[in-house]
């Protein structure tokens, strides 16, 4: 079987050794020790693995490792730069957005992609975008509530740069 | 009548909670804790009574005078860390929090000084468990009682100190200061080079509701950065050097046991050892991949006796019904005046049948344990709501004392009643002991979703006789094999008999959040709604029409109000209520419904719930937990059942198993009721019990059908 032994993993090349139908959750989790992508069901309905591929939200626990090549991976641990939180991170916080926070990585991690490609949501969008990720605590609606407040200060700051 | 605790019928946690308790064994070595966290000072919380070793298995013993138990303890050290012992764990209902506000108050220090260790059988004091909403209404007070007592001792050093009378002296702010002569010392200073002990029982002063600074506050969670920056360690995250991954070869049917086997295959995989011990097969493997193919690669032959299927359950739990006890000794029946009368002089009569499906708790982090054995002695990091049931568990199946078995509970990623057992632990300790290596073990989803347990699935029948202006005169509720949970009524009814019927399950069944009262309240609110129709009156004003019960009748209203019970609504919309007492809490809750006709499509637009349980610890974290109960209970409400046939599970994944998602959720509010003169009660329960029936009832008033089954639209609204 093939083996994949780099990968590009929150702005470092990382050495692994796995074989090339390895799912890339597995990898991250156990080879590099980063358990912030969590398991929630391995067949893609959870979103609880979502990691950014490229900036593309990709379910980590169907995705093959040897189908990654070279490209740029994203995990909620490379999220914030130093000691400064990511907006969408602070406005969880702000926003109490968990309970027991197991899906909180995934949904971030989603939501940063939405704000990608959408800077202003509107709760419907949020709604749409988000319904591949499943939080059992049911803290749906605060969620929503901290995609907005982040939506906000990252347009806010934008503008600042911007002048 | 109501609205006292007393009601509740203490029968069902003894078996719904699943598994009696351990003989109790503890024992504080305070020299021990001295060397352990530095000098300082120590107090120790011993409870006084036996409720506080909450409902599960306490029952038993009521009758016998309790050993007196520790509760917690609290050390505050030279270097004024405060750090809190209780065996009660987080799961996401944010206790880490709520019980750090309460120590907080009490002792007058910083949140972040205080750093709680919670659910470590080997450092922190026996507890039954983290389940039935205990946690606020005993743990609360004691570890507030406890930083009280640290308070008073702080306050007595500084006398001494000061040589100064102590009602002089006040304690802020992580120092005691005289505020006469304005000298102050810092905590840290105080305990410099002491180690002493204080044990106390109950009667501390407590700073009144009415007076709370920090607790009444909406404290965003303690180490919530850790959560959102992926740090925090869950069970399914613990790693130890030299660990292997963990696999078991599971059954092809509940019930089945081995007839033959073949490991020949999988053992000729690298790095895979194969574990059989009886009908337990399992493999270790140093990557969780390899343990998969391994266990794929074993072929084995299973047999089993034939199994009911959901098709047939309900005839099946009649069937099977034990029949009802004699009144006297029986807890599970409730009997008042003359049913039989009052119906045979009654205006009205009505008669029901409700049923409730089994149901999965599926929270997102399925079980996990690593294990690890150092000689006979074991240490597993598991996510559990009862580490010390766990801990009892292992030793039973190891066959080793109690003392030699450490289980740890880090913060884990749910559980809402579906994580009693220590399944996954003794699991992963079987194969660590094979494999003489640490031995990690996830429930794959699929597991999950078989191998734990349910929620019991139910008939109830309920019938009642009413006078001509709307007086219920007589009520009869049998509750078959769904529990006792919640089953009496709160509304004032002079002739009642109300019986719980425990049945044979085909399917293991165990706790869920709010146990059987969820489906009790869908039962008796939803029937309470048919009554108010049969009579021609408005459902809020039946129902206030038969309870006296101040605190629900406030909520009832309050709800209500708020939501504008009884206003226009446009034409394929309908409004419905339903309400109750669960768990010293009270909630009532409106909702409005969209339904399509045409294509059957049950949309819930507006969920509002009005809930009192005294005094408020976290109010942010309270409405947290109300709508978190309101989104879980969508999903038992309108279409979660588990589909089952002949002892295999059929709709086992996430992909057949709907739970609520983000284009499910309503609109939702929600109403405080702060009652400062009265004790603080848990929530994580109680706010769910109002969603169906009001769901229900809402439906009902958009289409005029009655919905008589959780769930009420697994297909949606079939044409009728
Ligand atoms: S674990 Fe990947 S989607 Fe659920
Ligand atoms: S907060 Fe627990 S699953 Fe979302």
């Amino acid at each position: 079987m093939a083996q994949v032994t780099k990968l590009n993993v929150n702005g470092s090349s990382c050495t692994i050794d796995a074989d090339a139908d390895s799912s890339l959750l597995s990898v991250l989790r156990d080879q590099l020790d980063l358990t912030g992508s969590k398991y929630g069901c391995g067949e893609g309905q959870c979103g609880a693995c979502t990691v950014l591929i490229d900036g593309s939200p990709r379910r980590s626990c169907i995705t093959p490792v040897g189908l990654v090549g070279q490209k740029q991976i994203t995990t909620i641990e490379g999220l914030a730069q130093g000691d400064r939180l990511h907006p969408l991170q602070e406005a969880f916080l702000k926003e109490a957005a968990m309970q027991c926070a197991y899906c909180t990585s995934g949904m971030i991690m989603t939501a940063v992609s939405l704000l990608r490609v959408n800077p202003n949501p509107s709760a419907a969008d949020i709604s749409h975008s988000m319904e591949g990720n499943i939080c059992r605590c049911g803290t749906h609606p605060r969620i929503v509530a901290a995609i907005q407040r982040a939506a906000k200060t990252m347009n806010r700051s934008m503008k600042e740069s911007g002048q | 009548m109501s609205g006292k605790p007393d009601f509740q019928i203490p029968l069902e946690p003894e078996r719904y909670e699943l598994s009696a308790p351990p003989a109790y064994r503890f024992e504080v070595d305070r020299r021990e804790f001295f060397k352990f966290l530095g000098a300082g000072i120590l107090i120790v919380g011993v409870l006084k009574n036996a409720h506080a070793l909450q409902e599960s298995g306490a029952v038993r013993r009521t009758d016998e005078s309790l050993p007196k138990e520790i509760g917690a303890w609290l050390h505050l050290g030279e270097n004024s860390v405060v750090t809190v012992y209780t065996g009660k764990v987080e799961v996401g209902q944010n206790i880490r929090t709520s019980l750090s506000q309460c120590v907080a108050e009490e002792l007058h220090v910083p949140v972040n000084r205080i750093q709680m260790v919670m659910g470590d059988t080997q450092l922190t004091p026996f507890d039954m468990g983290t389940f039935g909403s205990r946690t606020t209404p005993t743990m609360s007070p004691q570890l507030r009682k406890v930083a009280a007592a640290a308070r008073d001792l702080l306050i007595g050093l500084a006398a001494a100190e000061w040589q100064t009378d102590r009602k002089r002296l006040v304690a802020v702010d992580g120092r005691v200061t005289d505020p006469g002569t304005k000298r102050s010392l810092e905590y840290a200073v105080l305990v410099k080079g002491q180690q002493l002990t204080q044990t106390i029982s109950t009667e501390e002063p407590l700073i009144p509701a009415t007076q709370w600074t920090v607790q009444g506050q909406s404290l965003p969670k303690v180490d919530g950065r850790d959560f959102v920056t992926g740090k925090h360690r869950y069970p399914s995250d613990q790693k130890l050097p030299e660990m292997l991954h963990g696999k078991i070869l599971r059954p092809t049917s509940f019930g089945a046991t081995l007839v033959s086997i073949d490991t020949h295959e999988a053992e000729q995989i690298p790095g895979v050892t194969v574990v059989r011990d009886g009908n337990f097969v399992g493999v270790v493997a140093p990557n969780a991949e390899i343990a998969s193919r391994a266990v794929a690669a074993i072929r084995a032959k299973w047999k089993a006796e034939p199994q009911p299927s959901n098709k047939e359950l309900f005839e099946y739990l009649k069937k099977n019904a034990t029949a009802g006890k004699d009144p006297t000794g029986d807890a599970s029946r409730y009997e008042a005046g003359s049913v039989e009368k009052a119906q045979a002089s009654a205006d009205h009569r009505l008669q029901q049948t409700y049923t409730v499906s089994y149901i999965a708790h599926a929270p997102l982090e399925p079980r996990a344990a690593l294990a690890q054995w150092s000689g006979d002695n074991l240490t597993v990091w598991t996510g559990t709501q009862r580490p010390f049931g766990v801990r009892s568990e292992l030793a039973e199946a190891f066959r080793i004392p109690e003392e030699s078995v450490r289980v740890l509970m880090p913060d884990t990623g749910s559980g809402y009643g579906g994580k009693h057992t220590g399944e996954a632990a003794i699991e992963a300790a079987r194969l660590a002991r094979t494999a003489k290596r640490p031995v990690k073990l996830v429930w794959t989803r699929e597991e999950a979703f078989t191998w734990a347990y349910f929620r019991p699935a139910g008939v109830i029948e309920v019938s009642s006789g009413l006078r001509g202006d709307g007086t219920i005169a007589a009520w009869e509720f049998h509750n078959y094999n769904s529990g006792a949970a919640g089953i009496r009524t709160y509304y004032d009814i002079a002739n009642q008999r109300i019986e719980f019927h425990p049945s044979r399950s085909p399917l293991r069944q165990g706790s869920y959040r709010a146990l059987a009262a969820t489906a009790n309240h869908f039962a008796r609110e939803s029937f309470m709604d048919e009554l108010a129709h049969l009579v021609n009156m408005d459902p809020l004003e039946f129902r206030l029409k038969n309870l006296k019960n101040e605190r629900l009748r406030a909520v009832f209203e309050a709800a209500a109000k708020k939501f504008g019970w009884g206003q226009a609504k446009a034409a394929s919309h309908g409004f419905g209520m339903g309400g109750g007492f669960e768990k010293a809490g009270n909630i009532a809750t409106c909702a409005e419904v969209a339904v399509d006709r045409k294509s059957g499509e049950v949309k819930v637009l507006r969920v509002l719930s009005a809930f009192e349980c005294g005094a408020i610890v976290n109010p942010d974290n309270l409405r947290n937990q109300i709508e978190g109960s309101n989104i879980m209970g969508l999903g038992g409400a309108l279409f979660e059942a588990i589909e089952f046939e002949n002892g295999r599970v059929l709709n086992g994944r996430f992909s057949s198993y709907r739970v609520p998602r983000f284009s499910d959720v309503p609109t939702i509010e929600t109403v405080l009721l702060d009652r400062k003169d009265i004790p603080s009660a848990g929530a994580g329960e109680c706010p769910m019990v109002g969603l169906a029936p009001a769901i229900g009832n809402a439906i009902f008033d958009a289409t005029g059908v009655r919905l008589r089954s959780l769930p009420m639209v697994p297909k949606g609204l079939k044409a009728a």
